[in-house]
């Protein structure tokens, strides 16, 4: 899929994929796509939660071998 | 009644709490969702839960404020490195080594209190090894915290009567704080849709 950022939150625990990724974003324009690598197992629940609560959308989200993939689209 | 009235009336109780109820969802979505903390600790352990609540609520767009009372004023400090974590009477604590082979780091330590207490240094020890741990899994310390939740907004004010109380100066803490009472933190908290005590 295409992005046009991404952020490299593996090894990090919790707040901080969501911190990083929540400034990431707000460095793109409104309809780009960033790339969030993690292998926090939280993150999955905690990614589509930020999605709805900040209403940027989460196009997809991935999992291969306890690495996790989001892909989160600027509103 | 008359008949108009009647059919007017079954209609207006028809109507009303769909009415009201969109009303009160729409309100919801416009606003703004506030947190309200109280930070009352000073052990490196329960550093965390505000500065991670606060960050991230601050990440979700909520409107943040942490206020800090008693114990709590030791996070605020420009100096954190020195928060210390006890075992002593804390029997929820796994006493984990951060090292070794994964068998020898899934022990966990039953060390009695009274040793605890009676070994100087054991509270220093237990904090280097919290530490390590911490830095193992990938946790940001508690500096990093409180930066990034500075950076995104939250809100900060201490105590100033726990200052006075503790003996503090303005300037041992790092700026960008405001310094008030109880009945600033009351009237925050009573707008905010999320109050905690830690």
């Amino acid at each position: 899929m295409h992005f046009d950022k991404e952020v490299d939150a593996r090894g990090l625990g919790c707040p901080l994929p969501i911190l990083r990724s929540k400034k990431a974003l707000a460095e793109l324009q409104s309809g780009q796509v960033l790339h969030v690598m993690s292998t926090d197992p939280g993150s999955v629940k905690d990614f589509a939660a930020f999605a709805r609560q900040t209403g940027n959308e989460l196009l997809a989200s991935t999992e291969n071998n306890k690495e996790y993939g989001f892909f989160i689209k600027r509103k | 009644m008359t008949d108009i009235e009647e059919v007017v009336n079954r209609r207006l109780e028809e109507l009303l709490p769909q009415k009201i109820e969109e009303a009160l969802r729409q309100r919801e979505a416009s606003k703004t969702p506030t947190l309200a903390i109280i930070a009352s600790r000073g052990t490196l352990d329960w550093a965390y839960p505000p500065f991670i609540l606060g960050s991230t609520a601050a990440a979700l767009g909520w409107e943040v404020a942490i206020f800090f009372t008693f114990y709590g004023l030791n996070l605020l400090k420009r100096d954190v490195s020195d928060l210390k974590v006890s075992p002593l009477g804390n029997p929820g604590m796994p006493m984990k080594m951060p090292f070794g082979p994964d068998w020898f780091k899934r022990i966990n330590w039953n060390i009695p209190n009274l040793i605890q207490a009676g070994v100087p240094g054991f509270e220093t020890v237990a904090t280097l090894l919290m530490q390590q741990t911490i830095k193992n899994n990938g946790v940001a310390t508690i500096e990093a915290l409180r930066g990034m939740a500075q950076e995104a907004g939250v809100k900060f004010t201490a105590c100033q009567m726990t200052v006075d109380l503790f003996g503090f100066c303005h300037d041992d803490f790092i700026p960008g704080l405001d310094y008030a009472g109880a009945a600033t933190f009351l009237p925050v908290a009573q707008k905010a849709d999320v109050t905690l005590f830690m």
